[in-house]
């Protein structure tokens, strides 16, 4: 049995390991993110992803990833499993979520993968073929940013990393095999030498301010709320996919306008009348007290059922958007929710006075699955 | 110096020389430690360090790497059947950890090398997995990674269609080879066939009147030559194979089929012997440990890790528990003699619960199952009633109107039948080739061979597609589905479904 070699030990280079299946992983997130684009629209109106930002994880349910086979189906749900229990009672561990014990459960089909908020948002813009957008004015410069991010052999010594030059010169004692346990003296060589290194960043120096109107008047009820949160989402979004720093301010109306927060806004329930022209006159305040249109790209976005409660004062947003908004923001976007009681008129006075300024978009959503064809009018211009 | 390599290393050389010590046979085992990352990458590639690109190993990983991070699962241990056999170490498990590995893995690979259900394996599966790598990678360079990706999409989706015992059959029918010699024979084989009843010689015509054997033997004729025109000849589940010989392939397709196929071959055994397996080799690393392995401060350690892969869920049926102590049970059994004809008719309880005849042929016995048996005839031969109701073992059912599992039995023959349904094939359907030239249109007619449970029709609609991708003709499945005969076609085009009714023209074979 000498020349048996039992129990010879080998290391596995992790490094050279990890490039191949790394290729695999990538291809596999990339078809992932293919399902996801097929099965957008239906993401789309998917209210729990609500509250999450940029780098937040999704875990997304997507179909038809895994390769079918021939299986056995649904009455295939039974099987053997081990404990108490008289005949009639759940099987499971008691939790009684219909989880099949066992192995022997064919599953759903269905896999959860992750996904952070910026990717989906990359996958709606392709989608939708949405440009990037070119933020206007001089202020598109770009600053740049030295990032201490890396490690070199060379460079000043006021830079030098001393513990990674110390662990190089361990490493190269340990194996000239000159280390000596019982008097660890390490002496770094001039190839032991680290120094830290740097690397220019380039940030773009956009600035962005969304202003959102919502109309909360008797007439806007919880399913109309639900589009709007929907819809402001991902266009909140996008948005912040194309700009480094984002400002999002509120506004609710019925007659009268108020700016709130995050959370009033999209859970605030009014009644009474409607006047949108008190939300343009607030609007207009908070632009010009904060957001200089020469440093600021501004997005604007009113929703509404459309239901103003005089014709003239539909036509006094009109003149206000046209004499004192529009030259300074980048898309004005109206976007008019369907409602039981509104006449819904508001968005065709848009249509009769701004229909010439291309950066006033409206758009009509009637259900949830309007929201990816809105996204799309809204940003497919690129501005 | 000693570093923890050497350590290990020595404590390899202890625990195989404990294990052949004991009567275990293995092939020359070489353990690698590795790292965790390292580790779910290797279990993601089925084992082996090189897999051809695909990105199914990617999404694997993707899912040990989740479990890992949610704390769902650690890979402890994974080995691989070939010779010399290889297994892999987590870096830093603590040693009492790595010994029970070791334990275990020895026995594992005991079984690979000694159960009869991996006799026909390879046993150089990690070059052929880097052969199959390094050609699935030309064929790329070739042909483009899209086409070939999308192609071994295909192959994947059939890959269960195989035949798990077409490696111990000799064929004695290759449908290439055949012809001139069957020819040959073909009189004879009939006149063999041909029924005539034994008699005296003076009543030969009236017993077997020579119309009737003139009938018979033209029947039998017509039935030879019909059979010889059909393709396959006979109903076929290894479908891979029958693909592979007789579609359209390109060379590289052809290539590509058969990796996929050789691979489905290498795996099939694991799936057969998956409780016999890991009872086998926690049977030994118990023994092993607690007798000859462990040292006194180690035995907390060990106790907690072993229950862990002992430990049965409550409502789960644990493979590592059911086979480890099937073996237990059935080494008890035969050290006592309770088994055998006087055994089993023995009628007074009190009788049974003593019966002990000293045999002492337990370690024989266990020795033997391992060498022969595979899970379902583990279950069908040693599964007692007395050792279901010591599990408290039932059998559970999908109840539709409260929409979750009920127990609906504790029957002994109900739990082993439910048992061995979900045992035999492993659970996967079976699918036969019945005819590769339907309707006398090159059409490709498979049958689902109905045993109680349906195809899932949403899949098998998918699955179909892509044979007919390879296929190239129009691609038919017969199932049974909530009782009627159906049949499904696709025909590169789009899918359709229809009952199976009088006016379809027949496949060569019926089920």
């Amino acid at each position: 049995m000498a020349d048996r070699a039992d129990g010879l030990m080998h290391e596995r280079n992790p490094a050279a390991m990890s490039l191949k299946i790394d290729k695999d992983h990538q291809r596999f997130r990339q078809i992932v993110k293919g399902k996801i684009r097929d099965d957008l629209r239906r993401f789309l109106t998917r209210g729990e992803l609500i509250g999450k930002e940029g780098k937040n994880l999704i875990s997304i349910p997507v179909r038809g990833v895994e390769t079918p086979h021939f299986r056995y189906g649904s009455n295939n749900d039974g099987g053997v499993g081990a404990g108490e229990g008289k005949p009639g009672d759940p099987a499971s561990g008691g939790d009684g979520s219909g989880q099949a014990p066992g192995g022997s459960n064919p599953g759903n089909h269905i896999m959860e993968v992750e996904v952070t908020l910026d990717e989906l948002a990359d996958i709606l813009g392709e989608e939708l073929r949405l440009p990037r957008i070119k933020p206007k004015g001089k202020h598109t410069i770009t600053s740049e940013r030295d990032r201490y991010s890396g490690i070199r052999q060379t460079g000043p010594e006021s830079l030098r990393h001393f513990k990674r030059t110390y662990r190089s010169a361990l490493r190269r004692q340990l194996i000239a095999g000159n280390y000596d346990p019982k008097n660890p003296r390490i002496v770094p060589i001039r190839a032991d030498r680290r120094y830290r290194s740097w690397k220019t960043v380039l940030k773009p120096q956009s600035n962005a301010v969304i202003v959102y109107m919502m109309d909360v008047s008797g007439s806007m009820g919880d399913e109309q709320k639900e589009l709007v949160r929907l819809e402001a989402f991902w266009i909140d979004a996008w948005l912040r996919r194309n700009y480094e720093g984002i400002e999002s301010r509120y506004i609710v109306h019925d007659v009268r306008a108020a700016e709130v927060d995050r959370n009033t806004f999209f859970h605030l329930r009014e009644d009474g009348g409607t006047k949108i022209s008190s939300a343009f006159k607030l609007c207009r305040q908070v632009l010009e007290s904060r957001y200089d249109p020469q440093e600021w790209n501004v997005y604007v976005f009113h929703f509404s059922d459309g239901d103003n409660s005089s014709e003239s004062d539909s036509r006094e947003c009109c003149r206000m958007l046209k004499e004192h908004m529009l030259k300074n923001i980048n898309v004005f976007g109206y976007c008019q929710v369907a409602s039981a009681y509104g006449s819904g008129n508001f968005i065709n006075v848009i249509h009769e006075h701004l229909d010439n300024l291309d950066n006033v978009i409206t758009s009509r959503v009637n259900t949830k699955d309007d929201i990816y064809d809105s996204i799309k009018t809204f940003f497919s211009k690129g501005r | 110096m000693t570093d923890m390599k050497t350590i290990l290393a020595d404590e390899a050389r202890r625990i195989a020389d404990i294990a052949r010590t004991a009567g275990l046979d293995f092939f020359e085992t070489r353990f690698e430690v590795v790292d965790f990352d390292t580790m779910q990458q290797i279990a993601a590639y089925g084992g082996f360090p090189q897999r051809y690109p695909h990105w199914r190993f990617g999404m694997e990983y993707e899912k040990l790497r989740k479990q890992h991070v949610y704390g769902l699962g650690k890979i402890y241990e994974m080995v691989i059947n070939n010779d010399p056999c290889y297994a892999y170490l987590v870096a830093d498990n603590s040693l009492t950890d790595q010994r029970l590995v070791m334990a275990h893995v020895y026995a594992h690979c005991d079984f690979f090398k000694n159960n009869y259900w991996f006799s026909k394996t390879n046993r150089k599966m990690m070059d052929e997995m880097a052969n199959h790598a390094t050609r699935v990678r030309r064929h790329i360079d070739r042909y483009g990674f899209e086409s070939v990706e999308r192609f071994i999409d295909g192959c994947i989706s059939l890959d269960n269609l195989i035949d798990p015992y077409v490696p111990f059959m000799r064929r004695t029918t290759d449908p290439r080879s055949m012809p001139s010699a069957d020819q040959m024979s073909d009189s004879r084989s009939v006149e063999r066939d041909v029924v005539r009843f034994e008699t005296k010689p003076y009543m030969k015509n009236w017993i077997n009147p020579p119309s009737n054997i003139k009938k018979q033997r033209d029947d039998l004729m017509k039935e030879k030559a019909a059979s010889r025109r059909r393709l396959p000849e006979r109903p076929v589940r290894d479908v891979l194979q029958f693909l592979i010989e007789n579609a359209p392939l390109e060379d590289w397709q052809a290539d590509i089929l058969a990796i996929i196929r050789e691979e489905a071959y290498y795996y099939a055994p694991q799936g057969q012997t998956k409780i016999m397996n890991e009872g086998w080799a926690t049977y030994w690393h118990s023994k092993l440990m607690t007798t000859r392995i462990l040292t006194d401060d180690e035995i907390i350690t060990y106790a907690d890790h072993h229950s862990g892969t002992v430990a049965m869920a409550p409502g789960q049926i644990n493979p590592y528990k059911i086979g480890v102590e099937l073996f237990r049970d059935i080494e008890d059994r035969w050290n006592r003699g309770r088994f055998g004809k006087e055994f089993e008719e023995c009628r007074s309880l009190e009788e049974a619960r003593k019966w002990d005849k000293k045999l002492g042929l337990g370690r024989d016995k266990v020795f033997e199952v391992r060498r022969i048996h595979n899970d379902v005839t583990f279950i069908d031969e040693f599964l007692t009633p007395e050792f279901v109701e010591r599990f408290k073992m039932y059998q559970y059912r999908y109840d539709p109107t409260t929409r979750r599992m009920v127990v609906v039995n504790r029957d002994f023959e109900k739990i082993k039948a439910q048992l061995l349904f979900m045992l035999a094939n492993h659970a996967q359907p079976y699918i036969y080739v019945v005819d590769g030239n339907y309707a006398n249109r090159g059409e490709l007619y498979m049958a689902h061979k109905h045993n109680g449970v349906d195809l899932d029709i949403k899949f098998a609609a998918e699955t179909l597609k892509n044979v007919q991708r390879l296929w190239k003709r129009p691609a038919h499945l017969q199932a049974q589905i909530n009782d009627e005969m159906f049949l499904f076609t696709f025909d590169g085009n789009q899918s359709q479904q229809q009952r199976v009714h009088a006016d379809l023209p027949r496949p060569a074979h019926t089920l």
